[in-house]
């Protein structure tokens, strides 16, 4: 492997591209676990926003239109999962399951008109000084903005979570609805928006990898981000910068495999491929020892249904 | 009373009219390993069954089937629901396939890329992909300028190997310096990490990339880091417009339609059938321009002469990676040889995962 310092620079810049649905997905999936809700339906959300974004893309021609209606996708789709579980009070494993399977199969039928079009270039920023500047140059500069977005949410949801009074109010609702509620905190309300929130960053995620990391339309392009998301916030201990760490190793371990293989290393091509789920794995629990810091992370009562008596 | 009798009667009525009208009908199934909006592998399979459908023919189809036992599910349920004639479009489906075989006699079977016809009522067909492979290495070898060579490949089966080799053997000849990078993904249809392993072979020095995976998402990558690639199963050419030399096209449709009318017709029998080039199982599209006149004819002689068989892909010497002899000089492999290909020509880098 050349180990030429700008090399490394252009390796790190594709690591950081490939970690972006996961860091947008698991992210949004956090604030909707924190508030107690289990949505299985991630992988669903996601390829959702993915063609609804692309669709919308080939249809009006513009970027924005297209990123803000695959989140709006996602949130429609979400609101789906949020009146079963919340309003009817429905299991939250089974429906979100079924939310997957929904998704998937919609957006296929949605896509039959999309596939075979090529999408557009998405617009990179202070792609000039990617160029100009050895190492730094492509990590910093010659990403899409929702790259820095993605990087900037998971300090963003830790703060939220943290220092304000909505964050306080979440975790209160995940940890225990029913003195929530006492408290006078609608706990149905509550849910409701960080099931649409949730719903909303993983069309998002989706969107990216459609619009974006591979612009096309093809049925089941997410291949499975949706349940890595998943994963990556379980093994996260409900921690947002946790989640972030988790998909850079991921995705970075996911690329180096690939390049391990192209320069002939002669490990087995099968333990390569399990390499990344194997690391992400190690470093999240050796990370996440602390036992006190779990319980405080973890939302109580996570999948559990609220019922409101009158 | 009354009521419960005339639902009954309904459904007794249309239970006899489905049976007879299943029966009346010749109809002909196909299970598919990815989604008809692959634009690629399954696509191109789903193009040959509307032609069997233009033909007059009643199909239905299931895709993204999984190999295993959901396969044989699957078959099972069509070998059930009166379809006549299966076609089972993927290497994975070969177990399955003949194990259903065995329960249905009366029905067809069509395996792709497979060699088990352990029944009578078992086909199986496959196209010669190998003689594309080699007008593709012949490009690779005048064009790449740092004689590396980047492939994504998806199982280490027979079909895919014979690939690899067949395209660094006519590389080779035409640039004795040339290195094979493969990058195995275990994948047929994961547009993500396609692009990713594409994007590794550049950064590790291959300025030309080509693919034995279904999605486009590779060819966008080369077009988009500004070099050269090829496009696989069906014309990618609009996915990566400056970048595309030519696609390998997978033509079903004459086959499928044949094989359907001969199973209407009573007159089907047991075959295997292995196109290439010269029947138009196999097709180039447009050679792209930009390769320079001179390569784009012999682009076009070399791909008549893989036609006409006055040159053979696999024409010795032809050596392993350890420099053993597998085919001799002036000899061609058989196909025996080149349908259990299970080792790496001189040159390719890199182990077989086993």
């Amino acid at each position: 492997m050349s180990l030429d310092i700008s090399f490394i620079g252009i390796l790190i810049g594709s690591i950081m591209a490939s970690s972006v649905p996961l860091i947008l997905a698991a992210s949004g999936e956090l604030i909707t676990e924190r508030s107690g809700v289990l949505n299985l339906g991630v992988e669903g959300m996601m390829i959702i926003g993915a063609i609804s974004g692309f669709a919308l893309m080939v249809i009006t021609d513009n970027l924005f239109i297209a990123i803000i209606g695959s989140m709006l996708s996602g949130v429609v789709i979400s609101l789906i999962f949020g009146f079963l579980t919340q309003s009817l009070l429905t299991n939250h494993v089974a429906t979100g399951l079924a939310l997957t399977i929904f998704g998937i199969g919609l957006s296929a039928m949605l896509g039959k008109d999309f596939v075979g079009i090529p999408g557009k270039d998405f617009p990179i920023l202070f792609s000039s000084l990617r160029e100009s500047i050895p190492f730094f140059g492509p990590i910093l500069f010659g990403h899409s903005i929702i790259l820095y977005f993605a990087f900037v949410l998971p300090f963003l949801t830790s703060y939220f979570l943290k220092k304000t009074k909505l964050g306080l109010i979440v975790r209160a609702v995940g940890d225990s609805p029913v003195s929530a509620s006492n408290q006078g905190i609608n706990v149905i309300l509550v849910r409701y928006c960080c099931i649409l929130y949730g719903g909303g960053m993983c069309g998002l995620a989706g969107a990216y990898l459609s619009l974006i990391y591979t612009p096309q339309w093809i049925e089941n392009m997410t291949a499975g981000r949706g349940w890595i998301a998943l994963a990556l916030v379980v093994f996260a201990t409900w921690s947002p910068i946790k989640v972030l760490i988790g998909a850079i190793i991921f995705g970075g371990i996911s690329i180096l495999q690939l390049h391990m293989q192209a320069v002939g290393f002669r490990i087995p091509v099968q333990f390569l491929i399990a390499l990344p789920y194997l690391m992400t794995i190690i470093v999240l629990v050796v990370i996440s020892r602390d036992s006190r810091k779990i319980k405080l992370n973890t939302p109580t009562s996570l999948g559990r249904i609220f019922y409101k008596e009158k | 009373m009354y009521k419960n009798f005339l639902r009954y009667l309904i459904s007794a009525i249309f239970l006899i009219t489905f049976s007879i009208s299943a029966k009346a009908d010749f109809k002909v199934g196909f299970v598919y390993i990815g989604p008809t909006g692959d634009h690629g592998w399954t696509y191109q399979h789903d193009e040959g069954r509307k032609a069997v459908e233009a033909a007059g023919i009643k199909t239905t189809y299931v895709e993204s089937v999984k190999y295993g036992a959901d396969a044989e599910r699957v078959i099972r349920q069509l070998a059930q629901s009166g379809h006549d004639l299966i076609f089972t479009t993927s290497f994975g489906y070969m177990d399955a396939t003949n194990k259903v075989a065995k329960d249905f006699p009366n029905v067809k079977f069509e395996h792709a890329t497979g060699y088990k016809r352990e029944h009578s009522n078992v086909s199986t067909y496959s196209a010669r992909f190998y003689q594309g492979r080699t007008i593709l290495g012949h490009i690779a070898g005048k064009l790449t300028k740092t004689n590396t060579i980047g492939y994504i490949a998806s199982f280490p089966i027979p079909e895919v190997i014979r690939g690899i080799n067949a395209m660094t053997l006519a590389a080779q000849k035409v640039n004795p310096n040339i290195k094979t990078k493969i990058v195995w993904v275990f994948s047929w249809y994961d547009p993500g990490k396609e692009a990713e392993a594409a994007q590794a072979l550049i950064d590790q020095g291959a300025d030309i990339i080509m693919q034995h995976t279904d999605s486009t998402a590779p060819v966008q990558t080369a077009e988009k880091a500004g070099i050269w690639s090829f496009g696989q199963a069906s014309d990618m050419q609009r996915f990566a417009p400056k970048s595309i030399l030519t696609s390998i096209i997978d033509d079903w449709a004459p086959y499928y339609v044949e094989r359907a009318i001969a199973a209407r017709d009573g007159t089907w029998s047991q075959q295997d059938t292995w196109h290439g080039l010269k029947e138009g199982m196999v097709a180039m599209s447009p050679y792209n321009k930009g390769m320079g006149a001179d390569l784009v004819k012999e682009a076009e002689q070399l791909q008549k002469d893989l036609a006409s068989g006055k040159i053979h892909s696999f024409t010795g010497p032809i050596y392993d990676q350890k420099g053993n002899i597998l085919v001799a000089e002036g000899k061609v492999a058989d196909d025996g040889m080149l349908l259990g290909m299970n080792v790496y020509v001189k040159g390719v880098e890199g182990d077989i995962p086993k």
